[in-house]
Order: C-alpha cells, then structure tokens, then sequence
C-alpha cells in the first residue's frame, strides 16, 4: 500500500489553495490507497503488466490507423480489384478480399473510423449527461435521488438494444435524412442508452464520496454546492467514471455492430466493423465462393480492440475499487 | 407483507412508465405508418385509413385505448390495410403473435441460461478453492477473452463453420419440441451456444469472487475444523451464501435474453420475441410494439421480485433480518 504522502495532494483540485486543499488532505488521510489524480498515471502503470502495454498498444494503433486512414499507403476502401475477387490473404490483400473485390484490410481500417467515432462520441455523450444527473443524485440524495434511480431503473427495464432500435427509429428512420446525419442520430441514441447505466455508477460513487469529511469541511467553509460538487467530488468520481468509459466504448462497438446486422447501424456506404460483419453476412449466405475473412477480419478486429478495453477497465476498476452499489 | 405491496406498486409504475414513454417515442417517429401499409393510395384514401387506425387520433387518447384494451386483455391489433378493427374482428392479432414468439423466446433463455450456468458454478467453485493456481489462471483468461466475443460474432462463426461448411445442423430456422425433439435442440443449439458463452464468463467470474470471500468466513474455517470434505464445504455450505450477486445478475439476464436476443434471433431465423420487437420496430406497427415493451418490462420486474424471495431462501441471514424488520 503506498505511503499516503503531500506530494499526492497536488491534484486537479488543489490548484487554488484554501477549502479545496484540506478537503484533499483529508482524503488522503482518509483512504491511502486512493491518492490525487497526479498520482494516478504512475501508480496505474505498475499494475499494468505485459498484457496491460499490448492493450494501450493495440488501442493507440487502432485509433492511429482510424486516424491517418485517408493517409495510409492502403487501396481506397471502395476501389474494386475485379481480377481479385473473394481472394484469400496475400501480400497484396493482407486480409484478402470480398466478392466484389475490395481490400479487406483497407476496409477494417476505414471500419475502425466509423466505429470508434460512433463509440467514443457516444460514450462521451453519455458520461456528460449520465455523470451530470449521477452526481446530482448522488450528491443531493432525498427526492431528487429517488426520482433519478427510479428513472434509470425503468429505463434499465427495457433491454438496450431494443431500446437503441427505437430511438434510431425515430431519430435516423427518415430516408430523406443524410448519412452523415444518420451517424449523429445513431450516435444520440446510443448515448441515450448508455445514460442511465453511467448514471447509476455515478450516483454510487458520488454517495460514497459526498459524505466525507471534506465535503463537509468544504460546506463549513461556505463553499456553493456547485462547488464542491465540481471541484470536490467530481474528481474523485472521475475514475470510476473513466473504467465505465473504457468498458462503455467496447459494449458499444459491440452495440453498433448489433445495429448493423439489424440494418440501422452506420450506413453501409461508411464502412464500420458492424457494418463490414453485416455485408460479409449477406456474402456468405448469399454469393456462391465467397471467403469467410469478410467477417473474420472485422471480427477479429472487434474482438481483440474489445478485449483490450475491457482489459483495462478491469485495471482501472481493480484499481479503485469501483463498484455499482458501494452504499 | 408490506415489501410485496410496494413491489405490486413498483411493477405498476414501471409498467406505466415503460409504456407512457413508447408511446410518446412511437409518436415522434418521423413519417407515416399508412405508406407502409399502401404505398400507392390517394390523399383521401390515406386519410380514410389514418381515421381507421385512431391514427388521427391524439397519442393520449391512443394510450388509453391501449391502456383499456389490455384491461380487458387485449393486446391489440396489427395495423392493416383493412382498419384498426375491434379485438373480435382482427385478423393479425397481437396476441397471437406473443402466443408463438413468447415460448420460442422463453425455450431460448431457459437453455441458454442453463447452459451457461452448468459451466459456469463447477468452474466457478473450482477456480475460486484454487484461486491462484494455473488452473485458476487459465480458465479465467478464457472466461475473458470469451467476454470479448460479441454473441452475433460467435453466431455468424457458428453459422458459418458448423452450418454452412460442416453441414451438420441447418443454420436458420426452428422446430417445435413436440414435432421433432432431436431437431429442435439440433436447430438451437448453435444459437444457445452464441447466447450463452459471453454469460458463462460473466456469471463464472461473479461467483469466483464471492466465492473467495466466502471461503475466508469463520463458519467455513469452522466446516473445515469439523474435519468436512472440502467437496462438502464448497458445495454445501460455502456455494449458497455466494450465490447471490450470481442469481441477481442471471435474473437480470432473463429480461435482457428474452427481448434482447434480437440479433441472434435474426441471424438464426428464429421467430422469437426479439424478432417480433425488430420487426414491430421497423414496420411500424406500434401498437404491437407498445404491447411488447410491455410484456419485456413486465417480465424484468417480476423477475427482479422472485429474485428477491429466492434471496431469502438462500440466506437465512436476509430472511431473518426481514423478519426482525
């Protein structure tokens, strides 16, 4: 267990001098192994282990591969080899290709686009609305808890996949709508789904949070509730925000590609991983010599960027100690 | 007493709730259920069917001819080309559809959820009385990275590989227990299989968790004093107490199977609620969905409801306390 120590109190919230830096002494003292975000970067990284590195690994260079996509000395991910249809994996089709002859490997990079901008946004979506109403409820208990749980309890009530169904129905269904704005759309609808989840685990750990004794120090010394909601509790919530975040982004990825085989996932004309795994669906039940890497390849893809997020949710949780109900 | 009243109050204001919001959400749904329906039709045509089908009606008033139709259970009608017609004279009735899809969804949770229990509560004991061991160590990196396959991945895999390829069972479709048993665990079991490996790792790491913790308890240092096997420890007095967080989760996991198994009910051609749901959606046919959600919401709470009385029975300590209360 590390030595609760000054220098960990150097933290977000410690900048201004005043209210805010005994609060988080006392937190320190309090609860050692939970020490300022400073902290966090390093001490995170001693647990990490090998399988930890290849997951950040993995992470950066798919999001670096989504990235620099238009850059990448890769074919276009629409352009059709027609002498190379349905190929298996080759130098020159590392993935090799589908039944009209595009780079598969082009397309799971293009794919990784569509899909990290469709998780991370919503995700993000989610955590901003979600984390607002949790620590609302978490921070100011009484009725206004009452009503925000019960809210998130009903809407957790309807599974969150046909819950997604229907709110692309209505944001996304119009087909005068353009794609671009049918990935926004997607984009609030998965969001809205993810709300009451990270609401739920906010409100957790905010109630945890919110009856310490430097909330309290924080209120004696005349500090608004806003305040102290901002800069006393939301960072110490931020963590378990942050493990919520990681596994968020891969059960959407995994949402989208739901969507997808659905048909109201990214439109096709985009590729994304689900929607790569729908098409290569459709290729495989319905064109004669088709190859199965039309939908291994995004697969595998899925697979190994969910375990890595899930990997290191696991990590970030283990490491504070997140859980759904800590009251 | 008092605790099943307010349960009997939660589940209605759940139901409401549920309901009230499908509907606001069916009404902002852009475009017009009628072009569905008839694609060519003139204005007046269109307008005679949007009378017929209380679709010019208020969402309010269509709430609560919902509302009191199920009163008298009726779950409503599909919307046709021929009207919205009252319940004795509906030829696409919701009901009917549920009477069909409900125990094809039903039959799919039941033997995924019991499949992935058997597997996951032997290796979840195990692991956690060998918690540290290779043994341990492997199979909870296989429990993860199965974690990391998404169902309809496993089942576009499944359907491939051991329908298409292998030909060993036909990857779409469903036969009736009744018709045929050998044929309908033929054609379910791949979408079993998809359904259950993500859960076998779920409920396998829950339990290896509780179960450690368990184990460190004072009445089991105390079986094991009394010179107990550790077989019986593990299985007769360390398993129940640990099993709750693992019988709560799978009770969540029930609402989420029936209604959530859409994409796989999809891959594999299974006409099953989630089908209906998908369906209902894309179609438009709202009344039908409102129903659906209904019944998908229903099922969560009253699940929730027998997972807290299964709760007591399982540990005297929360019945007692109830009881003290």
């Amino acid at each position: 267990m590390p030595e609760p120590s000054l220098s960990a109190t150097t933290n977000a919230t410690a900048v201004d001098n005043g209210d805010v830096v005994a609060g988080t002494q006392s937190l320190v003292l309090d609860l050692p192994p939970v020490q300022g975000t400073a902290k966090v970067e390093k001490s995170k990284t001693k647990k990490l282990g090998i399988v930890g590195w290849i997951a950040i690994f993995w992470l950066v260079a798919v999001c670096a591969a989504a990235i620099l996509a238009p850059v990448l000395p890769i074919p276009s991910p629409t352009k059709n080899f027609l002498s190379a249809t349905s190929e298996g994996p080759s130098l020159a089709h590392p993935m090799g290709t589908d039944s009209t002859g595009q780079d598969m490997f082009s397309r799971v990079i293009w794919g990784a686009r569509a899909s990290l901008l469709v998780s991370v946004s919503s995700v993000a979506f989610g955590l901003l609305f979600g984390g607002i109403l949790g620590l609302i409820a978490g921070y100011y208990r009484g009725k206004l808890d009452t009503i925000f749980t019960n809210i998130f309890n009903v809407f957790l009530a309807i599974p969150q996949l046909v819950l997604a169904l229907a709110l692309v129905a209505v944001f996304a269904s119009d087909p005068a709508v353009s794609v671009g704005k049918r990935e926004f759309w997607l984009i609030i609808s998965i969001g809205l789904v993810s709300i009451p989840i990270i609401g739920r685990i906010t409100r957790a750990s905010t109630l945890s949070w919110a009856q310490r004794e430097f909330v309290l120090a924080g209120r004696s010394m005349g500090a608004k509730n806003k305040r102290i909601m901002s800069r006393d509790v939301l960072p110490n919530v931020l963590p378990a925000m942050f493990s919520i975040a990681l596994l968020g982004i891969a059960v959407v990825i995994v949402l989208e590609g739901g969507l997808s085989i659905l048909g109201v996932g990214v439109p096709p004309s985009t590729p994304s991983w689900g929607n790569l795994i729908a098409t290569g669906r459709n290729e495989l039940t319905r064109i004669v010599g088709a190859c199965p890497q039309v939908i291994l390849a995004p697969s595998i893809a899925i697979f190994l960027t969910v375990l890595s997020l899930n990997y290191l949710g696991d990590v970030v949780r283990a490491r504070f100690d997140v859980r759904e109900s800590n009251i | 007493m008092r605790a099943v009243l307010v349960r009997v109050v939660q589940l209605f204001v759940v139901l409401l709730v549920v309901t009230i919001f499908t509907s606001f959400l069916i009404d902002a749904v852009p475009g017009d259920v009628t072009y569905t329906l008839a694609p060519v039709a003139t204005p007046a045509q269109r307008e005679a069917l949007r009378h017929d089908l209380h679709l010019d009606r208020s969402p309010v008033e269509r709430y609560g001819e919902w509302v009191s139709g199920l009163a008298h259970g009726d779950l409503g009608c599909y919307y046709g080309t021929s009207g919205y017609s009252t319940a004795s004279s509906c030829p696409d009735k919701v009901a009917d559809r549920v009477k069909d899809a409900l125990p094809i969804s039903l039959e799919l949770m039941f033997y995924a959820q019991l499949l992935s229990l058997l597997i996951a509560i032997p290796f979840g004991v195990l692991t956690a009385y060998r918690a540290g061991t290779m043994f341990d160590k492997t199979v909870n990196t296989t429990a993860f990275a199965l974690l990391a396959i998404p169902n309809f991945v496993l089942g576009l895999v499944l359907a491939y590989y051991v329908g298409t390829k292998l030909g060993w069972v036909d990857p779409t479709g469903y036969v009736d227990f009744g018709k045929d048993p050998v044929g309908h665990f033929q054609q379910l079991a791949l979408p079993v299989i998809s359904l259950a490996a993500g859960q076998v790792a779920i409920y396998m790491r829950l339990l290896r968790t509780d179960m450690i913790a368990t184990l460190q308890e004072d009445f089991v240092t105390m079986a094991r004093a009394k010179g107990l096997s550790p077989a019986r420890i593990l299985w007769r007095h360390a398993l129940r107490p640990s099993s709750l967080t693992l019988l709560t989760v799978a009770g969540l996991n029930v609402g989420a199977l029936i209604g959530g198994a859409v994409v796989i009910e999809n891959i594999f051609v299974i006409h099953g609620m989630g089908f209906l749901i998908a369906d209902a959606i894309a179609r438009r046919q709202y009344v039908a969905l409102q129903s659906y959600v209904a019944i998908l919401a229903l099922g969560y709470v009253l699940v929730n409801f027998l997972v807290d009385i299964l709760y007591a029975i399982l540990d005297p300590r929360i019945r007692h306390a109830r009881a003290i209360a």
